[in-house]
């Protein structure tokens, strides 16, 4: 079994379509499960057209007081980094976007004022797209669960030959919940100064995750060479270049993986599929 | 009565500082004995989320019944309405103005919060 992570550190560079492309590729000769953790913005069924059975929803623990009980010590607002509980001397406030969840306020209150209720915080679905299996969380409007989110997604993983993580952009905790455990991370990078610098930023983040790292280059010729010469000074491996082609930008457009109608795009894919699974029985 | 000040310095010929939760300092006036006080907020201002719950945390256990700022989100607000604070608006005068003001009857009261900031 191989576990692949599919991040980038810019937005927009092509990570989930790179993922779900090589999700169906992979699926000819493993099998695939591909776990959408981009939980802000779960987009890889826009592409792969999954039938999704009901979603379930998740939930995370936050405070309740019980006011009888509550002597407004202040032990509970004391213990929490997050400042989701204030004491003031008639009320108690809790305010549950804030909470992480970690349980820490009940622990610390010792009139037994404060119990643990669940908050419903997104959803879970799963589907078959073909013979990709895809899961995908996602996270209600204005909740800070993000990595929670990402975690119960990440439980649903399958014993399938090869895992595919969509991870969502960035280099901070979201990314970093996504690609732990990873055996390799596919970072997708524009070849612009723009992209360059974000590369960087999630190169580092990668490498907290002690996973192997390969570059794949998206949209290769449409700006400089400057990610090509990163990768060649800190030895990177670039496992794949797409070529710029706005006949991809287009399939993109309408909901359709590009392989379909891209052949180049197409032998692309399955030329870093190849390089990922080099060492995967078939 | 105590009155709370956001204060730019650590004196009350200081500033009122419009930051409310990342106020570098709250300065407190008792109206009963005419003095003034140091209240440090001391962890709010390094806090990623959740200052203006700390500091409006720590105003209303201190027992105050009047804060002078310049804007509350609506968390803070949420806690100090909670508290029985009332919330002033006095930035662009020195704390000692701004109670003096207060105290003269001419400050408005800010009854809802400010936009999320």
């Amino acid at each position: 079994m191989t576990r692949i992570a599919v991040a980038s550190g810019k937005g927009g560079t092509g990570k989930t379509t790179v993922a779900a492309s090589l999700a169906v590729v992979l699926s000819r000769r493993f099998r695939v499960h591909l776990l959408d953790c981009d939980v802000e913005a779960p987009n890889a069924a826009l592409l792969l057209h999954p039938r999704m059975q009901q979603a379930e929803p998740v939930a995370r623990p936050v405070p309740v007081v019980a006011d009888p009980e509550c002597d407004r010590c202040g032990r509970c607002s004391d213990a929490c980094r997050f400042h989701a509980i204030a004491v003031t001397p008639h009320r108690v406030l809790v305010f549950p976007e804030l909470c992480h969840g970690c349980g820490g306020c009940v622990r610390a209150c010792p009139s037994g004022a404060l119990r643990e209720s669940q908050r419903t915080v997104g959803e879970i679905a799963e589907g078959w797209a073909g013979p990709v299996l895809l899961t995908q969380g996602s996270l209600n409007p204005g909740e800070t669960a993000t990595v929670h989110m990402i975690r119960a997604v990440r439980r649903r993983e399958t014993n399938a030959e090869v895992v595919v993580l969509d991870a969502p952009p960035g280099s901070s905790c979201p990314a970093v919940a996504a690609m732990r455990g990873a055996d390799q991370v596919v970072l997708v990078a524009e070849p612009t100064p723009f992209g360059l610098n974000d590369l960087l930023l999630a190169v580092e983040t990668a490498r907290l995750a002690g996973a192997r790292i390969g570059v794949v280059i998206n949209r290769d010729g449409a700006g400089d060479n400057r990610v090509e010469r990163y990768c060649a000074e800190v030895r990177l491996p670039v496992i794949g270049r797409i070529a710029d082609n706005r006949k991809v930008a287009e399939a993109y457009s309408r909901g359709e993986l590009p392989g379909r109608g891209v052949p180049e795009f197409a032998r692309a894919i399955e030329a870093i599929a190849s390089r990922l699974t080099a060492e995967v029985p078939a | 009565m105590k009155i709370v000040v956001s204060a730019a310095g650590a004196g009350s010929e200081n500033e009122v500082d419009p930051r409310f939760g990342r106020a570098a300092n709250f300065l407190v006036f008792d109206s009963a004995r005419e003095s003034w006080t140091l209240l440090e907020n001391t962890q709010a201002p390094e806090a990623a989320h959740g200052a203006g719950i700390q500091a409006a945390e720590t105003i209303c256990r201190h027992g105050a019944e009047a804060l002078i700022t310049g804007r509350v989100g609506p968390k803070a607000f949420a806690v100090l309405s909670a508290g029985g604070v009332k919330v002033y608006r006095g930035d662009g005068r020195t704390a000692k103005e701004a109670v003096e003001a207060f105290r003269a009857g001419r400050l408005a009261e800010i009854k809802e919060s400010d936009p999320a900031y």
